[in-house]
C-alpha cells in the first residue's frame, strides 16, 4: 500500500493499464511532456514514449472523434478533455457516436474507451474550467458514468472502466485531485462500475450523494456527532445503483440528495424519481435535494454563493430530522 | 520586407473525357479492358439498385433514401481503387462504394428499410455502418488509420465527404490530425455540386475545395469524377502516397442528379437547365461509350446485364423481405451488459406485447 492523492492513483491507474495492454493509447492536449494541465499523466511519455502518450492538435471533437476511429480499429483509447467545460466541442462525437455505434450496429462493432475529464468547481478557476455535466451524459442512453469521490475509487474504477468494452465517460473533481491522500494498493485492482459504495451506516437519516460532496458531507457529519447518517456515494451515475438507493432510503425513511451539479433535471431529479417509484410508502419526509442553483456555474468571485456547503447540508438535516 | 511565405496550386485531372476518348499519358497501365468492363458493371449495379430503392421508396417500403445517381464513377472508381485490406469509412450515399466493396445487397434494403441489422457489417469487408451526422465520420477515419499505423497493419483508409461536408469542423480537424501525425488516410469529397439546396458556390469562398487540404499541409487533387478511369488513378495514387505516410485529398467534380434525399424537391431551387447540362456528363454513358468504340460492348450485352443485375436486386429484395425484427434487440444492444432500469422497462415492453 501506498499513500496516494487522486492525481497518483490515477496516473498509477493508466502507467498499470498500458503496461498490461498495448492496444491502451493515451491522448489529449498537453497530456505528454507537461503531464496534462493537472499532471495526471506525468512522466508517462517518457516511460510508454509519443507512439502512446499523444499530444494532439487542439481540437476536441478530433481528440473524441479520433478516439472512436481506434477503439473501431482495436485500440483502447483513453481521450483527455482538458475541462469538462471544453468537452461540448466533442460533444457530437461523445453523443451522436460513442454513445450509439454498439447499438447502431447491433453490438458488431462496440468502442471501448475511457474519456477522462476534469469536472466540477471549487478551486478558483476562470469560466468554463468548473461544470458538472454528469447528468447531460447519461441522460443520453449508451454512455458509462463514472465519478469517484476518493483516490482508491479513482484508480479501481479506471482500471473497471479500461478493462470493459464500453465507451466509459470518467469524470474526475478537481477540487478532490489533491485534497487528501489514502492508502491506495499499488497492484492493480477492480472497483465495480454500477455499485455505489456506503461511507457510512446510520439509523436516523440518508444522505445520498457523490463526487465533491461526498466530502462535504462528511465534514458535515463530523460537526454533528450525535447525527446517524447513511451515506451513499453513488461512484457510478450511469446506470445507477438502484438496489443500493432504495435500500439505503427506506433504512432511514429520511432522504437528502446533494450533489454540486444545479438542481433541475439533474442527477437528485433521477434518484429522487426511483426512490418515489421504489419506496415511497416508506418514506416519511419530503425527498430534499441539496444541489447549486438551476443555472450556469459563474466567475470564481461567485462560487462560494453557489457551491452547497457543510452549513447547507446541517441545515436541511436538521430541518427533515424535525420532521 | 514582404515576400511569398507560400504557394501552392492544385491540378485537374481527366483520362477520359466526355466522348470516351483516353488521354493515353495518364491512362494507368493496371486497366485493361476486363477491369473497365467489371467497372462498367458495377456503376449499372448501383444505378439499378438505386432506382429500385427510390421506387420501393415512393411505394412507402423504405425509409427516407438518399440517391447516388450521377455519382457512379467516384463511387466504383475510388472503391475499385482500394484493395482488400484497405479500409472504407462512407457517407451515407455511398451505396456503391458499399456493394462495390462486398456488402449484400439483401443487406442494403434490411438498412434502408429502417433496421440496424443492415448495419451489421462483416469486418472481413472492412467498413463502416452508414454515419448520417455530415462529416462526423471523418475523425473516425483518422483515428482507424491511427490505429493501422499503430499495429503496423498494411492498410490505408478512405473516407468519404461531400462538398457540404468540407465546410464541418470535423473534416478540417480529421485531415489536420491525419497531417500532424502521418496517418494512412485518403479522403474522397464527392461534390456533388449541392448540399440539399445550397450550391457549391456558396458553401465557400475557396475555388476548389481540394485546396482545403493546404492548410492541414497535405497533399490533394481534383478530378473529373464522372470519369471512373481519373477516379480510380487518383484513388491508386493516393493509397500509395498515404501508405508511405502521406495522406491525401482527392477532390471529384460530380453531380447529384437527384435528389439530396426522398424528403425534398430539387426543383424548388434549382434550374433544369443545370441538370440537363450534367446529363451529357453522365458517367456511365461515358464509359459506354468506351467500351462500344473498343468492341467491347453491345446492346446485348447491355440488355442481358440489366436482366441479370434487375433479378440479383429482386432477389436481395425478396430475401430482405424475410427480415423479421426483433424489438428486443433494441434494448440489448445499448451496454456491454443490460442495466437493471433496460431489464426492466423491456420486461415492461414485453409483457406489453410492446404496446402493439
Amino acid at each position: 500500500m501506498a499513500m496516494m492523492n487522486m492525481v497518483q492513483a490515477i496516473n498509477n491507474a493508466l502507467d498499470l493499464a498500458m503496461a498490461e495492454d498495448k492496444r491502451v493509447v493515451l491522448l489529449g492536449e498537453d497530456i505528454g511532456k507537461d503531464g496534462g494541465v493537472f499532471r495526471v499523466t506525468d512522466g508517462l511519455v517518457d516511460k510508454y514514449t509519443k507512439d502512446r502518450v499523444i499530444d494532439t492538435p487542439l481540437a476536441e471533437s478530433s481528440i473524441i472523434g479520433t478516439s472512436i476511429g481506434m477503439a473501431i480499429a482495436g485500440l483502447k483509447p483513453v481521450p483527455e478533455i482538458q475541462f469538462a467545460g471544453f468537452m461540448y466541442l466533442g460533444y457530437s462525437q461523445i453523443v451522436n457516436h460513442a454513445a450509439r455505434y454498439r447499438s447502431r450496429t447491433r453490438s458488431n462493432v462496440s468502442l471501448p474507451m475511457v474519456i477522462r475529464t476534469p469536472v466540477s468547481g471549487g478551486v478558483k478557476t476562470l469560466e468554463h474550467h468548473s461544470e458538472s455535466p454528469e447528468a447531460e451524459y447519461s441522460h443520453v442512453g449508451g454512455l458509462v458514468v463514472v465519478e469517484p469521490s476518493t483516490p482508491y475509487d479513482a484508480k479501481g474504477l479506471f482500471t473497471s472502466a479500461i478493462h470493459g468494452n464500453d465507451p466509459v465517460l470518467f469524470l474526475e473533481p478537481t477540487k478532490l485531485y489533491r485534497l487528501f491522500k489514502q492508502e491506495v494498493p499499488e497492484e492493480m485492482f477492480e472497483v465495480p462500475i454500477g455499485k455505489a459504495r456506503t461511507v457510512r451506516e446510520g439509523e436516523d437519516i440518508t444522505i445520498i450523494t457523490y463526487g465533491t460532496m461526498v466530502n462535504v458531507v462528511e465534514k458535515a457529519l463530523e460537526k454533528k456527532p450525535g447525527i446517524s447518517a447513511e451515506v451513499l456515494d453513488l461512484r457510478t451515475i450511469n446506470p445507477l445503483d438502484e438496489d443500493a438507493i432504495v435500500d439505503a432510503a427506506k433504512k432511514t425513511g429520511k432522504v437528502i440528495i446533494v450533489h454540486e451539479a444545479p438542481m433541475s433535471f439533474g442527477v437528485g431529479a433521477e434518484v429522487s424519481a426511483i426512490i418515489a417509484d421504489k419506496a415511497i410508502y416508506e418514506i416519511d419526509a419530503p425527498i430534499t435535494r441539496i444541489t447549486s442553483p438551476s443555472l450556469p456555474y459563474p466567475m470564481p468571485g461567485y462560487e462560494n454563493y453557489y457551491l452547497p456547503n457543510e452549513k447547507r447540508v446541517i441545515e436541511a438535516i436538521e430541518r427533515l430530522l424535525e420532521m | 520586407m514582404l515576400k511569398d511565405a507560400f504557394s501552392a496550386t492544385i491540378k485537374y485531372m481527366q483520362v477520359m473525357d466526355e466522348n470516351g476518348s483516353i488521354d493515353q499519358q495518364l491512362m494507368p497501365n493496371d486497366l485493361q479492358d476486363q477491369e473497365l468492363v467489371g467497372f462498367y458493371k458495377m456503376m449499372n449495379l448501383a444505378r439499378n439498385l438505386d432506382a429500385k430503392a427510390l421506387s420501393l421508396q415512393r411505394q412507402g417500403k423504405l425509409a427516407t433514401y438518399a440517391p447516388l445517381i450521377g455519382e457512379e464513377a467516384t463511387q466504383i472508381g475510388s472503391a475499385m481503387a482500394m484493395r482488400q485490406n484497405d479500409f472504407a469509412v462512407p457517407n451515407f450515399r455511398q451505396h456503391g462504394v458499399y456493394i462495390a466493396r462486398g456488402l449484400p445487397l439483401e443487406q442494403f434494403f434490411v438498412y434502408w428499410k429502417g433496421y440496424e441489422e443492415g448495419a451489421i457489417i462483416d469486418k472481413k469487408l472492412n467498413m463502416t455502418p452508414v454515419i448520417v451526422p455530415v462529416a462526423t465520420q471523418m475523425p473516425h477515419a483518422a483515428g482507424i488509420a491511427f490505429a493501422k499505423k499503430y499495429m503496423k497493419e498494411d492498410s490505408v483508409v478512405v473516407a468519404y465527404v461531400g462538398d457540404g461536408g468540407t465546410s464541418e469542423g470535423d473534416f478540417y480537424e480529421a485531415i489536420n490530425f491525419a497531417g500532424v501525425f502521418k496517418v494512412p488516410l485518403v479522403v474522397i469529397i464527392e461534390n456533388n455540386q449541392w448540399a440539399i439546396s445550397v450550391p457549391r458556390s456558396e458553401q465557400t469562398a475557396a475555388q476548389t475545395l481540394a485546396q482545403k487540404a493546404v492548410a492541414a499541409g497535405i497533399d490533394s487533387i481534383q478530378v473529373d469524377g464522372n470519369d471512373v478511369v481519373a477516379v480510380y488513378k487518383a484513388t491508386r495514387d493516393a493509397i500509395e502516397s498515404a501508405r508511405s505516410g502521406k495522406p491525401y485529398v482527392i477532390e471529384c467534380l460530380t453531380y447529384r442528379m437527384s435528389m439530396h434525399t426522398t424528403s425534398d424537391d430539387p426543383t424548388k431551387y434549382r434550374e433544369d437547365s443545370e441538370v440537363e447540362a450534367w446529363k451529357k456528363r453522365d458517367p456511365i454513358a461515358r464509359l459506354g461509350t468506351y467500351l462500344r468504340a473498343k468492341g467491347l460492348w453491345d446492346d446485348s450485352k447491355e440488355n442481358a446485364l440489366k436482366d441479370e443485375q434487375l433479378k440479383s436486386i429482386d432477389e436481395a429484395l425478396a430475401k430482405a423481405d424475410e427480415f423479421r425484427p426483433d424489438p428486443d434487440s433494441v434494448f440489448k444492444n445499448v451496454y456491454s451488459q443490460m442495466p437493471k432500469i433496460l431489464e426492466e422497462q423491456l420486461e415492461n415492453a414485453k409483457n406489453s406485447n410492446y404496446w402493439q
